[in-house]
């Protein structure tokens, strides 16, 4: 099957809508389980990773929610196929360095992703638009009592699901939400808002998890902790967690533009500015320029702007996708060129930021008090 | 091999060999974090310690202690046997407990309703010796023998 054809079109991926979206671009919860009877994957020799993945991919593969599912041996997936996995966050890095004895089964709405010999034998992730934990935990837990029944899970009653790294044994959960903080970041208080989350137990990460930068002021939160607390138990604590954090990043946007509204127009205005005009512009900085008028969307300089446009972009201009749309091998620097055409071309209907937000809603009572 | 991380406004420095940056994928765009190579080696070292210079291996997968040392991970779900005891100091410093709180296999959570049941037969029982109530000590051991043996085949299953 081709990828390209299963992949949600980015336009539509984009257009997607769920709980406090403005600032949560995505929630996920994701399980580690292990088969018993097998060496980890890492350990594993290759015939045994095989037999792994002949076993638990037809077990997956006949859940009522893969009905009509993406079913690949990673072997049998090119590198840029596997890199616009990457992309669009519905496979881990380590995933995508993987070939033969691993597997990915990806449901049609992409909401449940099922990555087969990873660094576990079985990570399953739930995904939801905006931030809706609850429901990612509730689908993953469904799919995981069906498996259950089919698969020989490797548990032990103290220690709980056994998984090939010890950080994450006992719940095998790893719930996270992807958020956008420019607000935070231009306020200069991402630092502390970090620390003080870190200090809770919890990680935040860069936009492709592990090890990453946090692009486009894309940070991912997730719990670090999984052993000796329940699910729902770190589900609560991690929501709670977020919604200070939504709080926080929409008080630095309005403290930023009472008190430096200049120094807020001057950075969309210009990200708009390079966007619209550049010819050459590299992925890095056209995500964190992106970053900028998403907020310029939100903030009301783009009237009639949907927030969409900016998501759509994200993707497109990502090098798998943007490689995706030629058919003959680019070099960094044609990407940049090609990128550059692009996101100008997209940008052609788009005019420039306004001065001033259109219409705040509190310039609005104003206006009616007088 | 010198490597500087910054997360979080702190900034870490290790040094590697060659070697041990390649197992580790120092190198790898696939990324790594520091973190998981510094639990890794606190881990390997306090197995190393417990096994006072002998060399564990697990009887399952045949992982030893410097498998681990090089991978941060172990190399089959008999492992945390094998590794209990060393691993018992590592877990507690990563997680908030060291015994599994929240969901539960299905087949694991009726293994532990007979075995509860079980328990409470037992106590039955003896309760029952001792007021020398033998016509219900007789029942008991019937009822406690059929517990142990749906134990046991369910365990097997």
């Amino acid at each position: 099957m081709d990828l390209h054809l299963f992949l949600i079109p980015p336009a539509d991926s984009a257009r997607r809508k769920g709980p406090y979206d403005r600032i949560v671009m995505s929630s996920r919860v994701r399980l580690a389980r292990n088969l018993k009877d097998a060496a980890f994957p890492g350990w594993a020799k290759k015939p045994e990773r095989v037999k792994v993945l002949e076993l638990i991919r037809p077990a997956i593969e006949t859940l009522p929610e893969m009905k009509d599912a993406y079913s690949e041996a990673m072997d049998s997936l090119s590198t840029l196929d596997k890199q616009i996995l990457v992309e669009r966050h519905l496979i881990s890095r380590e995933h995508a360095a993987k070939g033969a004895g691993s597997g990915l089964v990806l449901n049609r709405e992409e909401t449940l992703c099922c990555m087969i010999n990873e660094e576990d034998h079985l990570r399953m992730q739930a995904l939801r638009p905006g931030l809706q934990l609850k429901q990612a935990w509730n689908a993953i837990d469904q799919a995981d009592s069906a498996l259950e029944k089919k698969l020989d899970y490797a548990f032990s009653p103290d220690l709980g699901y056994l998984t090939a790294c010890p950080t994450n044994i006992g719940t095998g959960i790893r719930v996270s939400a992807m958020l956008h903080l420019p607000g935070l970041v231009l306020d200069e208080q991402i630092n502390p808002i970090i620390q003080s989350v870190n200090k809770l137990g919890l990680a935040v990460r860069g936009l492709y998890g592990e090890g990453t930068e946090a692009l486009g002021n894309v940070f991912q939160v997730s719990n670090q902790m999984t052993l000796g607390e329940a699910e729902a138990a770190i589900v609560e604590r991690l929501e709670k967690v977020l919604a200070q954090i939504i709080e926080h990043e929409e008080n630095s946007r309005a403290r930023l533009l009472e008190k430096k509204p200049k120094m807020v127009y001057n950075h969309i205005g210009r990200a708009y500015g390079v966007l619209a005009n550049a010819h050459s512009i590299s992925s890095k900085e056209t995500m964190n320029l992106l970053s900028l008028m998403r907020l310029g969307v939100d903030v009301g300089l783009f009237p009639g702007v949907e927030r969409s446009l900016v998501d759509e972009l994200f993707i497109l201009t990502q090098p798998a996708h943007l490689q995706k749309q030629h058919s003959e091998k680019l070099t960094a620097e044609e990407r940049d060129l090609l990128r550059a055409d692009m996101v100008r071309e997209r940008l052609r209907p788009v005019s420039r930021p306004l001065g001033k937000p259109s219409a705040p809603p509190s310039a609005e009572l104003d206006k009616a008090g007088k | 091999m010198h490597l500087t991380q910054i997360a979080a406004d702190k900034m870490q420095k290790v040094d590697l060999c060659e070697e041990c940056a390649k197992t580790k994928g120092v190198n790898d765009p696939t990324g790594f974090s520091l973190a998981d190579l510094l639990l890794g080696l606190g881990a390997s070292q306090e197995i190393e310690q417990a096994g006072g210079g002998a060399e564990i291996k697990c009887s399952r997968c045949g992982f030893t202690q410097a498998d681990f040392k090089k991978a941060g991970r172990l190399g089959c779900p008999e492992c945390y046997k094998t590794f209990s005891e060393p691993l018992e100091g590592l877990l507690k410093t990563m997680h908030k407990g060291t015994r599994h709180i929240g969901k539960i296999p299905e087949s694991f959570r009726h293994n532990r309703d007979l075995s509860d049941r079980l328990k409470v037969l037992q106590k039955k029982l003896s309760k029952a010796i001792e007021n020398e109530d033998f016509e219900e000590a007789a029942n008991l051991r019937d009822e406690i023998k059929q517990t142990t043996a749906r134990l046991a085949s369910s365990a097997t299953a």
